[in-house]
């Protein structure tokens, strides 16, 4: 029993099956949402980063690009276990979802910074220029001008880590989070069948990232690659 | 004098190679100057340095009395603040070569964006006077238009719309209409014709148009390796230039045009 749900092993394995479906749902439902708060975080912070890394002072932008590599060249594991394990010592004890979360998105954000910095380069300096002659501010030359038009750009590219970010949310049953593949682990245990709750993983994983990457194909496919319309 | 803007002795260079020598030149309010010579003489530098896109290595710029660089404490110029960058700015519009509008934009936008962002004006009265300025360039049906939605000769009259709303007090073309298609040319050389006929706006203008140089300007400049090499009167200076470089360049103009 998990969640309050019991599993029937005893019968076919399409039965067992669904009997632990709705156990596994809970759990995916956890890998769901630690993957769009994770992303979330991932686009906003590295949005920072890849600004504060575009300025012009050294002692701003170094700082942000080696937390860049730092995020980008440690092993997510690493990053959960070190949030997990050290952080409590200095007297910061946060539930393990939210570490998870944490995790996620501050490696995610190295990635999107990354993404971000190379559509921001692909605009042509006729746009900054032209903007400058306008008197726009920073600020809003960004906000107005050139996210808009590096957006559609990079939008495949973040598409692509979406993906590749819910394939790396089993990582935070390592630290605990009773996820989708926690919970297929300790049915496995019970009932000595890993072969079925394992699968069900896998083709529930399977159906997840292809509707997440039709969905961003669908988008990428909508914006309009000169920018997103302004009126 | 009532000169509005002031170059002295300017020198500026990219890399190694000298793009203004110790240029010199000034322009009186409401004057309209055309700046000719060949492609890296500096006539695009020059604008382009007070439109503060460059910076100079040396000498002076001034913009109504004010200086516009400062001296910094590594002995290079650079503006003695952002704002005082800014306010100098606000004086001057440029048009690009290649528009440069914001494409994600419709041409009503383009010409609204700054005027509320900047000026902060209502953004209803920004659309009204945005209105006014897309008529003027003959533009009033197409204002929901997108630039990719536009030929290169519409998009150009909106550039001017839109540097337009920020009410300039000198103007900046940089050879307008050379990335345009011939039959594109004269709508643009129209729209600039009729502004320098309405009198008050300081304009400069980087063009190889001679007949349009000869009827819109007051002055026109020959710039050749970064320097003022000679200026005068439209007539003059196309007609009987004193100087053999200007009748060279004159020339190779023409015969341009004859094999065309």
């Amino acid at each position: 029993m998990l969640f309050g749900i019991h599993w029937d092993a005893s019968g076919t394995a399409i039965h067992f099956a669904l009997s632990i479906l709705p156990i596994l749902l809970i759990g995916l439902k956890v890998t769901v949402e630690a993957t769009i708060l994770g992303f979330i975080l991932a686009l906003l912070l590295g949005l920072i980063l890849a600004m504060l890394r575009s300025v012009r002072f050294k002692v701003v932008s170094w700082p942000a690009w080696f937390l860049i590599e730092f995020l980008r060249d440690t092993p997510l594991l690493v990053q959960l276990f070190f949030l997990f394990y050290v952080l409590p010592l200095y007297g910061i004890t946060l539930p393990a979802l939210l570490i998870g979360i944490l995790g996620l998105g501050g490696q995610y954000s190295a990635y999107c910074a990354e993404v971000y910095r190379g559509g921001i380069e692909a605009i042509g300096t006729g746009q900054w220029e032209a903007a400058r002659a306008l008197d726009l501010d920073r600020f809003t030359t960004y906000k107005d001008i050139i996210l808009p038009q590096a957006i559609p750009r990079i939008v495949p590219s973040l598409g692509t880590y979406l993906v590749s970010m819910i394939k790396d949310a089993p990582l935070l049953s390592a630290i605990s989070v009773l996820d989708m593949v926690a919970a297929s682990t300790i049915i496995g245990d019970q009932t000595y069948n890993y072969l079925v709750p394992l699968s069900m993983v896998g083709i529930l994983f399977l159906l997840t990232t292809l509707v997440v990457s039709f969905l961003v194909h669908k988008l990428d496919h909508k914006l309009p690659k000169t920018g997103i319309p302004m009126k | 004098m009532n000169a509005h803007v002031v170059f002295d002795k300017v020198v500026k260079r990219y890399d190694d190679i000298d793009i203004l020598r110790h240029f010199s030149f000034s322009v009186d309010k409401g004057e309209k100057v055309v700046l000719i010579g060949a492609s890296g003489s500096g006539k695009s530098t020059v604008l382009r340095i007070l439109m503060t896109l460059e910076k100079i290595q040396g000498g002076e710029v001034y913009i109504d009395d004010e200086r516009l660089w400062h001296e910094g404490t590594d002995g290079s110029l650079r503006p003695a603040s952002e704002a005082h960058l800014r306010k100098m700015r606000t004086k001057v519009g440029m048009v690009f070569q290649q528009f440069n509008l914001f494409p994600h934009m419709t041409a009503m936008r383009n010409v609204v964006e700054a005027p509320v962002r900047v000026l902060k004006m209502p953004r209803d009265e920004a659309e009204a006077r945005a209105r006014e300025l897309l008529e003027r360039v003959g533009l009033a049906e197409r204002m929901h238009a997108y630039p990719a939605q536009l030929s290169g000769g519409q998009q150009q009259r909106v550039a001017i719309a839109r540097a337009l709303a920020m009410r300039p007090e000198v103007m900046l073309f940089d050879e307008p209409t050379s990335a345009l298609d011939p039959e594109m040319v004269g709508e643009v050389l129209s729209v600039i014709r009729e502004l320098a006929e309405e009198g008050d706006l300081t304009m400069l203008i980087a063009t190889h148009e001679m007949r349009f140089a000869r009827d819109v300007s007051d002055r026109i400049c020959f710039l050749n390796l970064g320097q003022v090499l000679e200026e005068g009167p439209p007539e003059q200076v196309l007609g009987n230039p004193r100087e053999e470089r200007t009748q060279l360049f004159l020339r190779s103009l023409l015969e341009e045009d004859k094999q065309a």
